[in-house]
């Protein structure tokens, strides 16, 4: 088959096709444009299923997204909402501003594991002791994506990274920081969980705690995180497939899923 | 009968990273060799032998949101059981 006669998709409308019933289309809340992201990165995921989320939610005129400094710069291009950019790592203090302000809104922040558990580890922190009504969605992979591949404070040890060619040494560079495990403990934090997305279950589970951060938010119980261990091809320097391999052997015993935190009221569904 | 259906591929939106190529439990999807608008290989759907059940894994696994997923009509009822 040659380009030429292969079918493309290039308006919003999906086309209809004879005696079949559409069951999946892009969801309306995502920009129908292409993304800067690496092939096979997994950025386009999380991207979707927040943007099926807010569809699902109805709420996709109130959303505003704070988005980091890191491969996700570009990530109010992207969608079809208001999205803002805030300094290296202050996503949650520029969030906290927004919804303090206009409380009718929708708040979420999009942060990588640079981005919140290092030079924005204190407006995290603060954000979650102040019980802030916000959503923030924390992708973990493990380095500096956007850099070049440097080690982060949730490189598991002995992983080899730019920054680190012999592998991460506990002795040396301190253990990986398991951010989301402590701020489940604190009081303002009314969902915590940690998801994968290196199978097709594990991210139906993601868009479900996804969901439910979204609802702590809107139902005014407090902060929640969802921690998404995802991949960088790139700067692992290995396929894309192979990454979600590297999640499951690599990361998973580093970084346990589950959910650390759920409010009472977010059990009732 | 079995269940029959078929994507809908924005193939200038594909990466090649044939994430969804390992994930369809059909095998219906394959890169070709020539080159979408960016460069990259595209995948497509391999229609010659209609095994394609229109079971969406392939758009929960797609970064670049490229397929757009259609299933039989009459089956609508066996998929809500």
């Amino acid at each position: 088959m040659t380009i030429d006669t292969i079918p493309t998709q290039t308006t919003s409308a999906p086309p209809t096709l004879d005696g079949m019933q559409l069951v999946y289309q892009a969801p309306e809340a995502l920009a129908e444009t292409q993304t800067h992201y690496c092939p096979g990165c997994t950025h386009g995921i999380i991207h979707r299923l927040i943007a099926e989320v807010i569809d699902e939610l109805g709420v996709r005129e109130r959303i505003i997204g704070v988005m980091p400094v890191g491969c996700a710069v570009f990530a109010y291009d992207y969608f079809n909402f208001d999205g803002t950019e805030a300094a290296h790592g202050r996503a949650p203090a520029m969030a906290t501003g927004i919804k303090r302000t206009m409380p009718d809104k929708v708040v979420f922040t999009y942060q990588g594991d640079g981005d919140i558990a290092s030079i924005g580890g204190n407006e995290i922190l603060a954000a979650c002791a102040r019980g802030e009504k916000l959503t923030v969605i924390f992708v973990n992979n493990a380095v500096f994506g956007m850099t070049g591949g440097q080690m982060a404070p949730t490189t598991p040890a002995g992983m080899v990274t730019t920054s680190s060619p012999y592998g991460r040494n506990v002795e040396l560079q301190g253990s990986p920081i398991h951010l989301t495990e402590m701020l489940a403990m604190m009081p303002g934090v009314a969902y915590a969980a940690r998801r994968s997305l290196h199978s097709v279950a594990e991210i139906r589970r993601t868009k479900k705690a996804i969901r439910l951060a979204f609802d702590a938010q809107i139902k005014g119980l407090g902060l929640g995180i969802v921690e998404v261990l995802s991949t960088c091809p790139t700067n692992w320097r290995i396929d894309p497939s192979e990454a979600m391999d590297f999640i499951r052997d690599i990361m998973m015993p580093e970084y346990p899923l589950g959910e650390f935190k759920i409010h009472e009221e977010l059990k009732k569904h | 009968m079995a269940i029959t259906g078929t994507v809908v591929i924005a193939t200038n939106r594909c990466k090649g990273c044939e994430l969804c190529v390992h994930a369809c439990p059909q095998h219906v999807l394959h890169l070709v060799s020539d080159y979408n608008a960016r460069g990259y290989h595209p995948v497509v759907l391999d229609e010659s032998e209609n095994h394609c059940t229109g079971c969406s894994i392939c758009a929960v696994v797609c970064p670049d949101v490229v397929f757009t997923v259609y299933r039989q009509a009459s089956h609508k009822h066996a998929r809500a059981a």
